[in-house]
């Protein structure tokens, strides 16, 4: 693999990936990029507190080693907003407190972020009762999807609060007929 | 600096001041102000840190029970790429530092005391390289000559009373079963736990001279560095902990451990900074368990269903020499009458990692049990589960005597069955069943000792008309950030928007910490005593009595004389230092804060699995100083208190004492769909013997019997009564009812 220049596109900068085959997206992410905002809560992809959208969808960074990703394209939580401009989704989680150490939360989001687009896509769960309908985003699914986010805190009924306001709030995410 | 209002609170502060401000935002339900950075990624949590120059550790495990290093081949790793040093100092922790220890706890890392003890560190140029020579390094062992046995319950295990726990005696419990209406005399047990913050320990440790930088995730950082420097034999002077975001806590922070000790160490060495990072399954096998529990519970109960005996005796275990026992009857003590009682904690000593603090130590475990036993009572009285706690409820604490400072229970029971729709539950099991689901009801008792730690902090009135509160009390999740700030603003008139509110540095005065639920109402205290200090300097130009002062919005005023902050200050900032100290109010009164919680449970009619439908939890903690925390705080103990009921419990090899369990994938903390939309009711109380604010601990109230109501629910569902948490499925389906079988 030519890793000197092997580049993937993070957060809209490609990023030369690193030299050491043995580096996790996450450690990557974290350590040569400084995007901390990428939690490392079990390095096993049992927490989902690393969660980031690869091309789009979600997963595990830590399961998933960096040179794996040349030419993707990475979103991690920097992306989505800023704290003097949060994105609507940022902004329901401090509203309805959907965190409280706040380690869990970047993962959550990420999560969420992805989930809410897998929703309004049509993708089913263990939760949808009828695959030939879209799924609606009702608490079950909701948290049925989620269920891949851990929060040792217990924010859970809080998130789902955020998440249902979110939601609400846009009407493409409330799963149409299909 | 120093204010002059005496330290101690030795007589409860009647004069309620905080209800006597104008500004009108305690209470409030405003978000964390740390809250953008928290959903940004932008708050920088102990690891995180890009000091220049900085090398990685990890830390090597011992893969025997018990024994000692003969051999450590140092050579084979030193020599691999990027390897700089393995280290196996004689100043390294074997086990974790007890919460508020203040002192260094077992060194030596050439004993092993348990299986996966740390053992080395080995330290690199980078983690990949660190990891490597970590599992390359080969370590030779010499057996225990006199091993300590695995199982508390092994005959081998000694059983000793621990030395600060003494038990209580009544009457005699004996003669009141045998003189009782209805008794029940029943054994339960509940597994060891773990605290599982979502954030894993570590450590990032500097030296710049002959003074040490740590970078951390602790929860009480003025004992962390006495312990740190206890560790190392320098003063704790020579001693900084930065930690100002700390991914949970739970007791597993509460004291220093492996990975902090050993960075310093290596730094020290090296000459570089270096950061130590637990991995998940190291923090699972070498921070604080929870002790399991085996618990007798009796009740005796005259006809009228009053508790004229009570019993609760439990055994936990710990290692030898270890001095926390989990103080499994604390809340029996004083909850329920029964003149005739007897009341026992024992630890048996066994080779398993150091148990402690977990949240809620006592009570998490205690009353989930003496809540189950209270419903074998109820049904056996043929009383109604809410009624027989009311009639229950002392005027006094049994044997002492002594008053309760306030007491929402029967309140909290009263609101929250009318919440979850208690009056439709069936008294006797089998009675509700919905297609495939047995459907129950069940409820418990919440109680919690309220507890104050010494605390001080620094509140600072600007000329700009903003204030500054600093402290070294810590935010693991808890909301001090949003309620120091909520104080600062009410006692000195100022929107929450001019206040900032700076935490978890050492070279900032010393508050409580984090743990015990102490952290609000003592640190808070200290805060709201430096803005009395402040308004009575104010009151003084206004040419008034400090208490005499309104202040809203900045605009200071007495009768007719009125005037802006800015304009009294005249250019000068104003500090001041408050501290408070727990006095006589904690031996006048016995101070708690209470709740009860109400589920209603689906019992799955063939596979038994238990799925929490609704749950209600009521309670009553003093002043609310943030609704919204608050309201948090207690969501996070029912979850808690769902785990412990139905997932959460730490497996052990008997053979050797390991942890079988030991990461998140194994050890079943819940998960969302664990977790239904759950009911908080906030009971407006005020306690003036808990503390000034007249607020009482909130923290861990949220798991202090909720599991009791989960497994109370499961029985009205479908008739099993397990008396061993958590109730997973193997317990309940060989004695589930006929499923083909409708109720009548």
């Amino acid at each position: 693999m030519g890793s000197s220049i092997a580049v993937a596109i993070v957060n809209g900068v490609p990023k030369p990936l690193p030299s050491d085959p043995r580096r996790t997206l996450l450690d990557w992410l974290r350590e040569d990029l400084a995007l901390t905002g990428t939690k490392k809560g079990c390095d096993h992809g049992q927490c989902g507190a690393c969660t980031v959208l690869v091309e789009g969808r979600r997963i595990n960074s830590c399961l998933s080693l960096a040179q794996l990703h040349e030419s993707d394209t990475i979103e991690t939580i920097e992306s989505i907003g800023s704290a003097d401009n949060l994105s609507a989704l940022q902004k329901a989680f401090v509203t309805h407190d959907g965190f409280q150490c706040g380690y869990c939360t970047p993962g959550q989001i990420c999560s969420a972020k992805a989930m809410m687009q897998e929703l309004a896509e049509g993708w089913a769960s263990a939760q949808t009762q009828d695959l030939t309908e879209r799924p609606l985003p009702t608490p079950e699914e909701l948290r049925e999807r989620m269920s891949g986010n851990l929060c040792r805190c217990g924010a859970y009924s809080n998130i789902i609060a955020a998440l249902e306001d979110v939601i609400a709030s846009d009407a493409s995410l409330q799963g149409a007929q299909a | 600096m120093r204010m002059t209002l005496a330290d101690m609170y030795n007589t409860p502060d009647e004069r309620n001041l905080l209800d006597t401000m104008k500004q009108g935002i305690i209470g409030k339900p405003l978000d964390r102000p740390e809250g953008p950075l928290k959903v940004t990624g932008t708050a920088t949590y102990s690891a995180e840190y890009k000091l220049d120059g900085c090398v990685e550790g990890v830390l090597v495990l011992a893969d025997i029970p018990q024994g000692t290093v003969s051999t450590i081949h140092r050579d084979d790793v030193v020599a691999m790429p990027g390897v700089l040093a393995v280290l196996a100092d004689e100043a390294m922790v074997r086990r974790s530092t007890q919460g508020t220890s203040g002192k260094a706890p077992a060194q030596d890392v050439q004993t092993v005391d348990y299986f996966a003890q740390p053992v080395a560190l080995v330290v690199a140029e980078t983690f990949e390289q660190a990891r490597e020579a970590a599992l390359a390094l080969k370590i030779e062992y010499e057996g225990a000559g006199n091993p300590v046995p695995f199982d508390p319950e092994s005959a081998d295990a000694e059983v000793e009373t621990p030395s600060d726990s003494k038990p209580v005696k009544g009457g005699d419990l004996e003669q009141a079963m045998r003189d009782a209406a209805f008794a029940i005399d029943v054994d339960y047990d509940t597994p060891g736990h773990a605290s599982a913050a979502m954030e894993p320990h570590a450590t990032i440790a500097e030296w710049q001279d002959d003074r040490l930088i740590l970078r951390g995730s602790y929860q009480m950082l003025a004992f962390n560095v006495k312990e740190i420097a206890d560790c190392l034999s320098i003063s704790p002077k020579k001693v900084r902990i930065i930690a100002p975001y700390v991914g949970g806590g739970f007791g597993s922070k509460l004291g220093i451990t492996h990975e902090a000790v050993a960075a310093a160490i290596a730094a020290k060495e090296l000459g570089r900074p270096v950061r130590v990072v637990m991995t998940r399954q190291q923090v699972f096998q070498t921070v604080m368990r929870r002790s399991e529990t085996r618990q007798r519970v009796r009740l005796a109960a005259d006809a009228a269903g009053k508790l004229i005996g009570l019993g609760h005796e439990a055994l936990v275990s710990n290692l030898p020499d270890e001095d926390f026992a989990e103080p499994v009857t604390q809340a029996t003590e004083f909850l329920y009458g029964g003149e005739n009682r007897l009341l026992k904690v024992e630890v048996a000593r066994i080779c398993r990692m150091t148990a402690g603090s977990v949240r809620a130590p006592g009570e998490a475990v205690g009353m989930q049990v003496l809540e189950a036993a209270m419903d074998e009572l109820a049904e056996k009285a043929g009383l109604d589960p809410v009624e027989l706690r009311k009639r229950n409820l002392p005027a006094k604490v049994p044997v002492e005597g002594t008053p309760y400072s306030s007491r929402m229970l029967v309140e909290a029971l009263e609101q929250g069955a009318a919440q979850l729709g208690w009056d439709r539950r069936k008294p006797s099991p089998c009675q509700t069943r919905e297609g495939d689901w047995w459907i129950g009801m069940g409820v418990a008792s919440a109680a919690r000792v309220n507890v104050m730690i010494p605390a001080e902090a620094r509140v600072t009135l600007n000329a700009d008309g903003t204030a500054l509160v600093e402290t070294d009390q810590t935010d693991i999740g808890t909301g001090t950030y949003a309620i120091l700030g909520q104080i600062a603003g009410e006692m000195l008139g100022l929107p929450i928007s001019k206040v900032r509110v700076v935490l978890g540095d050492t070279s900032l005065p010393a508050g409580a910490g984090s743990g015990g639920s102490f952290g609000a109402i003592s640190t808070g205290s200290a805060v709201m005593r430096a803005c009395e200090a402040i308004r009575k300097k104010l009151g003084k130009k206004l040419g008034c009595e400090g208490d005499a002062l309104e202040i809203t919005d900045g605009m200071a005023s007495h009768g007719e004389k009125q005037c802006s902050l800015i304009d009294l200050l005249d250019g000068e900032d104003m500090a001041e230092i408050g501290s408070i100290k727990p006095g006589k109010t904690f031996k006048d009164f016995s101070q708690a804060s209470y709740g009860a919680f109400f589920a209603e449970v689906g019992v799955h009619a063939f596979t038994g699995e238990v799925r929490v439908r609704r749950m209600t939890g009521a309670f009553g903690f003093g002043r609310v100083l943030n609704a919204k925390t608050a309201r948090s705080q207690c969501l996070g103990g029912m979850v808690w208190g769902i785990g412990s009921a139905l997932t959460e419990e730490l497996a052990f090899d008997m053979r050797d004492g390991h942890l079988v369990n030991h990461d998140l994938a194994e050890y079943h903390v819940p998960v969302h769909a664990d977790v239904p939309a759950l009911d908080v009711i906030l009971l407006e109380e005020r306690d003036a013997a808990a503390s000034p604010l007249q607020a009482k601990g909130v923290g861990e109230l949220g798991i202090c019997g909720a599991a009791g109501a989960i497994a109370n629910a499961v029985y009205n569902a479908c008739g099993v009564r397990v008396r061993s948490f958590p109730l997973t499925l193997d317990k309940i389906i060989p004695h589930l009812p006929d499923p083909f079988v409708s109720p009548a």
